[in-house]
């Protein structure tokens, strides 16, 4: 068992990803490596520009919720998941696309940001990054 | 040996503690790190992760609401 965090980032919904890149950042900033891992909908969130497209996991309302909480988020000085994602990867996390969603879902490694993917992987590399994890997530 | 001065007024979670890491990556040893913010939460926390990474807190002082910690790397 080491200092390491692990997280499956299952879900594409923005509180979501939220949770996931804070606790992420925080183990990072507390000394800790961290991997994430992007699987389905989740995946979706490295389509290039998709980083912030997410909806709101609950009272989405078309969209109209989303605003308002952004508007909450912005007025509560909150960073946005650009920030918070660049922070990441300055602090050397690590982020894995799955492979099976790229196929499942049509997606090539270009229509992913590519320059933020550390890794290409399916269910054996997360293992790999779990087993040595003292904290794993599923987001 | 430097003083390193990290503002993170206003910053809310988890940006001061982020900020704080960035900062100590960058110091050299016996460089001295001073973040100044008013977030309650990382106050108590900017200590804990210090604690994580092996650095000593040198002082915590607050005034109306703003703290002042150094952390020594």
């Amino acid at each position: 068992m080491s200092d390491k965090t692990t997280i499956i980032v299952q879900s594409g919904d923005m509180d979501k990803l939220y949770s996931a890149l804070i606790v992420s950042n925080g183990s990072l900033a507390m000394g800790m490596e961290v991997s994430l891992y992007f699987t389905f909908w989740g995946l979706l969130r490295l389509k290039k520009g998709g980083l912030e497209k997410g909806p709101l996991s609950k009272m989405h309302f078309l969209g109209l919720g989303k605003k308002m909480m952004l508007g909450r988020m912005k007025k509560n000085n909150v960073a946005s998941l650009e920030r918070l994602m660049a922070d990441f990867k300055e602090l050397g996390g690590k982020i894995i696309a799955c492979e099976m969603t790229m196929d499942i879902m049509g997606l090539k490694r270009s229509d992913l940001i590519e320059d933020i993917i550390d890794d290409y992987g399916a269910v054996g590399t997360y293992i790999q990054e779990a087993r040595q994890s003292a904290i794993t997530l599923f987001i | 040996m430097a003083e390193i001065y990290v503002d993170v007024r206003g910053e809310t979670c988890p940006v001061p503690l982020v900020e704080m890491r960035k900062a100590v990556r960058k110091a050299q040893p016996g460089d001295v790190i001073e973040i100044t913010g008013n977030n309650a939460a990382s106050k108590k926390e900017i200590p804990m992760a210090a604690d994580a990474l092996s650095l000593a807190v040198i002082s915590t002082e607050e005034q109306d609401g703003i703290w002042i910690i150094k952390i020594k790397k």
